[in-house]
């Protein structure tokens, strides 16, 4: 099971800055295991941003969010909600976010951190899409995560190795930032990325961080 | 003048920058440094030197860079994220300074899977991005990473690489300008062929007034032989080989192919110069150094500054 944990509140309110109209997604199955993103804490999350000035176009809790087709099926009964809203705040872990980014063309933001995987990879079965940062950079990157997905782990990417949309490391992997830039271009939010992210915190990360068992 | 560096010397007096290359050997010895840098000497203004460069095991940038500054060059010490976290890199500009090198070239590097001991694990702690940021905050800052303040910063004049060549094309200035943000100095370039593509970059650097932000030397690098431009073409990451430059050396008898291959460097040098903005050239001789003193002289480029 993925485990994750909310983000802070005040940098969930950075994140919808300038926004007015947020629609919600929760998680029946991981998240709502671990209390971060199940209906109890999406209903929690709508009045806590309504308290915040924020109208909440409407919410679902999906059974798997990390099942794409499922996804893209439930979300479908939302179209108009989805639409009238100015972004989709996720409450899960990065896998459901990257399935949110993958089946809708809104502005995406993470709600979580992803703690550990527990030993599972979500229902994405083709290949790795979190590898348990613990500080999730979903926000800037359209949605794509360049930890998981970048041979190099770039966050300020891409790197010179780029061509034709593959990574230099081996032409059958698309190259993370060509998907990010791609993304953000068609959202038009590449100035995104004219900011300089700084140097991440691995001390939080599974995979560079001390071999802490969380959340068991 | 930021720094004692003699590069930047040179291009703060608005000279036509020259820097070289030295590729450090898989062994030992000091003297494969010595004599190439004996061949440098005179037809450059500072010299860099690889970083386990395609994550191949060599001597350590900084030390052959000592070696070349004995011979009395300027050394351009090479760093790469791939093998250092942010401790083991801080600690290395700190050594890197304190021994007298005075400029230094700031890369993410290239992929261990690429080298001779493809097993190992990257470290990529840092990006070359964040990199360059934390080089700039210990010299003007005299601060690390970190926040915690030193004594004595190390006074380097900072540098970093593009590519004009790599994808996506629209997004290569955008890098530029994050790195010129971030504290790059100057910028040595992927080794150019593709002219026109090159020519097209340039004017977005212009339209975006970075030219004048930071210096740029062109990569340039001569071609061997028919085979080693067809191996650059579709085996080293991030090149762009023209058909065009396959043919003029196909169109020479085959004994004359590497003279052709001088020939074309001087002819991009001499076009890279005509383009506003560019600063200078990175004459990348790898393992045909001896090319240097003739390709800079046949350029106009001597004597030097």
């Amino acid at each position: 099971m993925l485990i994750s944990e909310q983000k802070p509140l005040e940098e969930i309110l950075n994140y919808l800055d300038g926004e007015k109209n947020i629609f919600l997604i929760g998680c029946k199955g991981c998240a709502e295991g671990w209390e971060s993103g199940g209906e109890k804490q999406v209903l929690e999350m709508k009045k806590t941003l309504q308290e915040h000035g924020k109208t909440i176009s409407g919410f679902v809790v999906v059974d798997l969010l990390c099942d794409g087709p499922l996804t893209k099926f439930k979300l479908r009964a939302h179209k108009s909600e989805i639409d009238a809203a100015d972004s989709i705040l996720v409450l899960t872990d990065g896998a459901g976010v990257q399935t949110v980014a993958e089946v809708t063309d809104k502005v995406v933001h993470p709600g979580c951190n992803t703690l550990s995987s527990g030993g599972a990879h979500a229902e994405w079965k083709e290949a790795e899409r979190c590898l348990e940062c613990g500080d999730c950079v979903l926000e800037f990157t359209g949605g794509i995560c360049p930890i998981a997905r970048c041979s190099k782990h770039l966050l300020n990417g891409p790197c010179g190795g780029s061509q034709g949309g593959k990574c230099e490391v081996d032409p059958s992997i698309p190259c993370a930032w060509q998907l990010i830039i791609e993304r953000l271009t068609k959202l038009g939010q590449l100035d995104k990325l004219e900011k300089i992210v700084a140097p991440k915190n691995w001390s939080v990360s599974l995979i560079a961080g001390p071999p802490v068992k969380r959340g068991l | 003048m930021k720094t004692k560096s003699n590069l930047e010397r040179v291009l703060e007096a608005g000279h036509f920058a020259v820097t070289g290359e030295i590729g450090p050997p898989p062994s030992a010895d000091p003297e494969v440094i010595k004599r190439k840098a004996r061949i440098l000497k005179g037809h450059v203004d500072a010299f860099n030197v690889t970083d386990g460069q395609t994550a191949v095991v060599r001597m350590s940038s900084w030390a052959a860079c000592l070696i070349g500054k004995e011979e009395g060059l300027d050394p351009i010490v090479q760093m790469t994220c791939r093998d250092r976290n942010r401790i083991a890199l801080q600690m290395d500009i700190l050594g890197a300074a304190a021994l007298g090198i005075n400029n230094i070239l700031c890369l993410t590097g290239d992929h261990q899977k690429f080298g001779n001991h493809p097993m190992a694990k990257g470290v990529f702690d840092l990006d070359s991005i964040q990199f360059l940021k934390v080089v700039k905050d210990m010299r003007d800052e005299k601060r690390f990473q970190c926040g915690d303040e030193m004594a004595v910063a190390p006074n380097l004049f900072t540098g970093a690489a593009a590519n004009p060549f790599a994808d996506p094309f629209e997004f290569r200035v955008i890098r530029l300008a994050k790195k010129v943000a971030a504290g790059a100095d100057f910028i040595q370039t992927q080794i150019v062929y593709n002219m026109d593509k090159f020519a097209e970059w340039m004017k977005r650097v212009r339209d975006r007034g970075l030219h004048e932000k930071v210096k740029i030397l062109a990569g340039v690098a001569p071609i061997k032989s028919v085979g080693a431009a067809r191996y650059m073409k579709t085996k080293v990451p991030g090149m762009d080989v023209p058909d065009s430059i396959i043919e003029r050396l196909r169109g020479v008898p085959k004994e004359r192919v590497s003279k052709e291959g001088i020939k074309l460097c001087v002819d991009i040098i001499n076009q890279v110069r005509q383009i506003k903005g560019v600063a200078g050239i990175h004459l990348m001789a790898i393992e045909w150094e001896e090319t240097v003193p003739e390709i800079i002289e046949a350029a106009g480029l001597l004597p030097r500054p």
